[in-house]
């Protein structure tokens, strides 16, 4: 079994190719994009794919209820939301509101950071970014939320795009035992680098 | 000068500049990834393999970051230049 660092950091580097793929595709404007079939299914496919990585995650990662549920809940809001775009890129859906599943995944997965971490702020690092992530992922929601109303928009793709790369770097931020900002809790254990 | 001819310039100078960009994504991702590496080269267990776990060895962070960079630019750029190139010219 991986350490939990080293899947938080394998999740991060999926998170990176997401935002890149999602930067290119708002630099270049969505008609660009969709030139060539294949780069359509890139992100939606990679959020599938994270989707499904959650699961192996959530079975395997059971230090209490809470994160089984967290786990459990992320797999399948990313699992949606990747079908959900998978879906719309094909032309199987058509309504544009099936954007917003990624709306909810942003919501769902804010959240369930807030409610699996227990320990507060300062406890160690590890319990910091998962404070710091979930109110990440809850107010960059306005840019999912933004893109699906207004498609268009340069500011929300970009946005969009820049929240994954900020959660990416979020993520490999993160250490099993580690301090922040100089505090590290008695309880939390030994660190390492 | 009739308006076709003014506008294409500024066509050409809008792809240019997204291209520049685009171009730009995956060699920025891989510095990032090598100044990590250079910051904390303790990440890199394959330089010191000697005694590290499978997952130690497997997973070298500041190296996936480099691969994602390179991944993008070599697989994903090409054609997204391509195609900005063709939307260019049609502009034009």
């Amino acid at each position: 079994m991986p350490p939990p660092e080293h899947v938080h950091w394998m999740f991060a580097t999926g998170f990176l190719a997401l935002g890149l793929f999602l930067l290119a595709e708002a630099v270049v404007g969505r008609t660009v994009w969709k030139r060539r079939p294949w780069r359509m299914y890139l992100w939606p496919s990679t959020m599938f794919v994270l989707g499904l990585g959650m699961w192996p995650v959530m079975v395997f990662f059971t230090s209490s209820t809470l994160h089984m549920l967290a786990h459990g809940a992320w797999a399948e809001v990313m699992m949606f939301a990747g079908a959900a775009e998978l879906g719309l890129a094909s032309g199987k859906l058509r309504n544009p509101l099936w954007r917003l599943a990624i709306v909810l995944a942003f919501v769902v997965t804010g959240i369930a950071f807030l409610v699996h971490e227990q320990n507060d702020w300062f406890f160690q690092r590890s319990a910091f970014l998962h404070h710091l992530l979930g109110w990440t992922f809850l107010a960059f929601a306005v840019f999912p939320l933004g893109r699906a109303i207004r498609p268009r928009s340069a500011v929300f793709a970009s946005g969009f795009a820049l929240a994954f790369v900020v959660v990416a770097v979020m993520l490999y931020c993160d250490r099993d035992v580690a301090p922040v900002f100089g505090h590290l809790s008695p309880l939390a254990g030994e660190p390492h680098r | 000068m009739t308006q076709i001819a003014t506008e294409a310039p500024e066509a050409r100078g809008r792809q240019s500049v997204r291209a520049r960009i685009l171009s730009a994504i995956g060699p920025m991702t891989v510095v990032a990834g090598v100044v990590w590496a250079l910051l904390q080269p303790y990440r890199l267990t394959f330089l010191h393999p000697r005694g590290q776990g499978f997952w130690w060895l497997l997973i070298e962070p500041p190296l996936l970051v480099i691969l994602v960079g390179a991944f993008f630019h070599f697989f994903v750029l090409p054609g997204l230049l391509e195609d900005v190139e063709v939307e260019g010219e049609e502009e034009c």
